[in-house]
């Protein structure tokens, strides 16, 4: 009786571990399909299969553009000679006026107007000659607009073509030689006028890439490297996958690009192109749905309340260094009574007489906080509490709000000067003669810049320290490359550690539960112990 | 001390599957289930999830087959609570078993469980099994909650009661692997488990309500 049993026993006991065995091999296995076989995955790979653009115009065959240009005006006249709303409506453009509308205390918001940030702190109401280099006219002028910022794919200095051709043409009467050199350079700018394109990411990043006066001095996601960027540092744009542009995504109304997340979000939907044929790409869903990954994935249980760009794009600035920190009170300092620069980190700058001392970073993990996609900005007509960290800026948003996601941010923390009697932020003027770049001289800065925005100064003023935060969007890394889970599930040093109220899996103890299980299983162990120690002492002593 | 021993056969098949499938996936969960709560670092948070719920679902649906035998087979009457012998029970594992006595409860086919074991029996297959399949259920359903109705629910107090769930069955386990033990031989009850045959002491009379209802040897 006893061995008829055995085999069946044995049996069982066989196929008992391979079962479990199977189905976690399974569970394991089904992850990498998954991965494969997202549909949100699918989906964009549909939306996006399109490679060629096409039109029906060849600029380079259009009479007006092929007349001799003096100016960059005339260029201009060309264009809207056929495109004759196009200067209308971008003139009415944030990327033109450099102003966002007003903040509800009525303040006017915008580069032009009373924002400020911790790098060059404010444009000075374009009074600051210096940050007019990226404002699309012709050179520093604020009158007509250059199409070809935008539009132009070839490289040209605009106003040095102008200025030889002029000179050249006007000289070339005494000098016939001359003339071939002047017709020379005319060709160069009617090529460059007739070589007209859908923007590139060139022509964005000339500006994007190089805000705050260097390369990836803002952004952290934005730099020289994403204009040929390979599929590892963006997934989208790598020129071995997709290639995408940014208008791929930066979809336009009427010359207005989607995307600018400050004072008002970028959108105030997330809708699929599914859902909404007209809706502007500018979102992750737009193209991947708000549930990407293969159904049943705990993936697409975070997208409720977790940003694609969280996990999406693990680190940033991860070609070029961005710069970090900017502390303006160490500025100034002479070296035998000139200006110096001293370099760091990654051959940057570190140290300018002109700028004060820098941070530059690598790959950086971004810090996360809610946002429902808008950000809040202080201007320089705002009252500020100096006894602490200022936010010069920072996203809005809490775990209770449906729109509300975490999403990553670069964090700039600068130190910069305040008025100590109106408890204001400065606007230090910097370029020009009587900038502090060339005067080195805060007082005649400081109340230059503040006469720029009708705003008072007192003549006393201090450093604060400040912090400014910029989006974490592009540089989305393959998937192989996402942030894993145990990056914010997990005891100490998460990414995530520093978000709160609410319990994270992983993140967070139990407290007196702990610590009272903790006890539990120490009593259990040391009480089975003990009873086992005496129980082998006593059977001894039995024996004996 | 030694009376005269008898083999008999307590566990049966089903029984003894069942208890031993019980193990591994309690083992599994207990496992990945502390490195969920961020405890240690071994197969990485996201695998730990994932092997932690395949194992909490596959023990929910075999433990439904687990309420069926207990029900059918009449089994369920093991596990009435008594304080009969209760006294003599614990007396001897606090005193008697250190003299060398005989345990005051012999295992009889009738009657596998002493007053003890019932109670911690009873509490674990009623009380907080269930209670941690239906936090671990909540907790893996945690994005549904809405669609099931129930939005004012905390996931923190699901996963306090969960954790403190967790800790008793992995006291119990300490204590119960010692029990184990405590057999005629170190490894008396190890075997039986594993073969339904238990040597058990001759001679002890049982009362009735000790009893079980009789059922047939397979």
């Amino acid at each position: 009786m006893k061995s008829s049993n055995t085999p069946i026993t044995g049996v069982l006991f066989l196929i008992l571990p391979v079962w479990i065995l199977l189905g976690l091999i399974s569970v394991v296995w089904a992850d990498q399909k998954a991965v494969d076989q997202a549909p949100g995955r699918a989906m964009a790979q549909q939306a996006a299969k399109i490679a060629e653009h096409w039109n029906t115009t060849d600029h380079a065959k259009h009479e007006v553009l092929r007349q001799t240009f003096t100016s960059g005006p005339q260029v201009t006249e060309a264009c809207i000679s056929c495109h004759s709303e196009a200067e209308t409506q971008f003139h009415k453009t944030i990327h033109w006026t450099w102003k966002a509308g007003k903040n509800e205390k009525g303040v006017e918001m915008g580069k032009s107007a009373y924002s400020l940030n911790n790098f060059c702190i404010s444009a000075n109401n374009e009074q600051d000659k210096g940050c007019l280099s990226c404002h699309p006219g012709w050179g520093t002028k604020t009158e007509s607009t250059n199409c070809l910022v935008c539009h132009g794919s070839k490289e040209i200095s605009w106003d040095e073509s102008f200025e030889d051709f002029n000179s050249f043409l006007a000289e070339s009467e005494e000098d016939p030689e001359l003339k071939d050199l002047a017709n020379e350079i005319q060709s160069e700018i009617q090529l460059a006028v007739q070589s007209v394109t859908l923007p590139t990411r060139k022509n964005c990043g000339s500006c994007h890439f190089y805000g705050g006066g260097g390369d990836g001095v803002k952004h952290g996601d934005l730099d020289s490297s994403m204009t040929k960027p390979n599929k590892a540092l963006d997934v989208h744009m790598g020129v071995d996958g997709q290639n995408f542009d940014c208008v791929r995504c930066h979809t336009t109304s009427q010359h207005n690009i989607s995307g600018r997340m400050y004072t008002t979000p970028a959108y105030t939907h997330r809708k699929s192109l599914i859902e909404d044929d007209l809706t502007s790409k500018i979102t992750c869903e737009s193209c991947h749905s708000s549930t990407p990954h293969q159904s049943g994935s705990k993936a697409n249980d975070h997208t409720d309340k977790v940003a694609c760009q969280s996990c999406h794009i693990p680190t940033f600035a991860r070609v070029n260094p961005t710069k970090m920190s900017w502390d303006w009170s160490t500025s100034g300092k002479t070296k035998d009574g000139k200006p110096y620069k001293t370099k760091g980190a990654y051959g940057k700058e570190d140290y300018l007489s002109i700028k004060g001392n820098m941070k530059w970073e690598k790959n950086l993990k971004p810090e996360y906080f809610w946002f429902n996609g808008s950000i809040q900005s202080l201007t320089a007509a705002d009252p500020i509490d100096p006894s602490g960290v200022v936010a010069l800026s920072h996203p809005l948003g809490d775990r209770d709000d449906e729109n509300s996601r975490i999403y990553p941010f670069k964090v700039h923390r600068g130190v910069q000067p305040y008025d100590k009697v109106h408890k204001t932020l400065l606007t230090p003027l910097l370029s020009g003669p009587n900038g502090y770049w060339s005067t080195l001289d805060w007082q005649v800065a400081l109340s230059n810049g503040a006469k720029s925005l009708d705003l008072p100064f007192s003549g006393e003023f201090d450093f604060v320290k400040t912090t400014y935060v910029y989006p974490t969007t592009h540089m989305v890394a393959p998937k192989d490359n996402v942030v894993a889970c145990s990056e914010c599930h997990i005891r100490d040093e998460g990414r995530m550690a520093n978000l709160a109220g609410f319990y994270m899996p992983g993140r967070d103890g139990a407290g007196l539960i702990d610590t009272l299980g903790w006890l539990v299983i120490l009593g259990s162990l040391v009480g089975v112990s003990l009873h086992g120690i005496g129980r082998i002492f006593t059977n001894r002593n039995n024996k004996k | 001390m030694e009376g005269k021993m008898n083999n008999i056969y307590l566990y049966t098949r089903y029984e003894r599957f069942w208890h031993w499938l019980q193990m591994a996936l309690i083992l599994i969960l207990l496992t990945t289930g502390l490195e969920v709560h961020g405890v240690y670092n071994w197969l990485g948070f996201h695998t730990a999830v994932k092997v932690h719920n395949f194992t909490g679902l596959t023990w929910l649906i075999a433990f439904a087959f687990f309420v069926f035998w207990v029900f059918t087979t009449g089994e369920w009457k093991q596990y009435i609570p008594t304080t009969q012998k209760m006294i003599e029970v614990i007396r001897y594992y606090a005193y008697g078993i250190f003299r060398g006595e005989s345990h005051p409860f012999p295992k009889q086919k009738k009657a596998k469980h002493n007053p003890l074991q019932r109670l911690v029996y009873l509490n674990l297959a009623a009380l907080l099994l269930p209670v941690m399949m239906i936090t671990g259920f909540l907790y893996w359903g945690y994005n549904s909650w809405l669609d099931w109705g129930i939005p004012g629910l905390s996931l923190t107090v699901v996963v306090w009661i969960h954790l403190a769930g967790a800790f008793s069955i992995f006291s119990f386990i300490i204590v119960h692997v010692y029990m184990t033990t405590t057999g005629h031989t170190i490894f008396t009850h190890t075997k039986a488990m594993i073969s339904g045959w238990e040597d058990v002491e001759e001679g002890v009379e049982l009362e009735d309500w000790e009893k079980a209802k009789q059922k047939s040897v397979a």
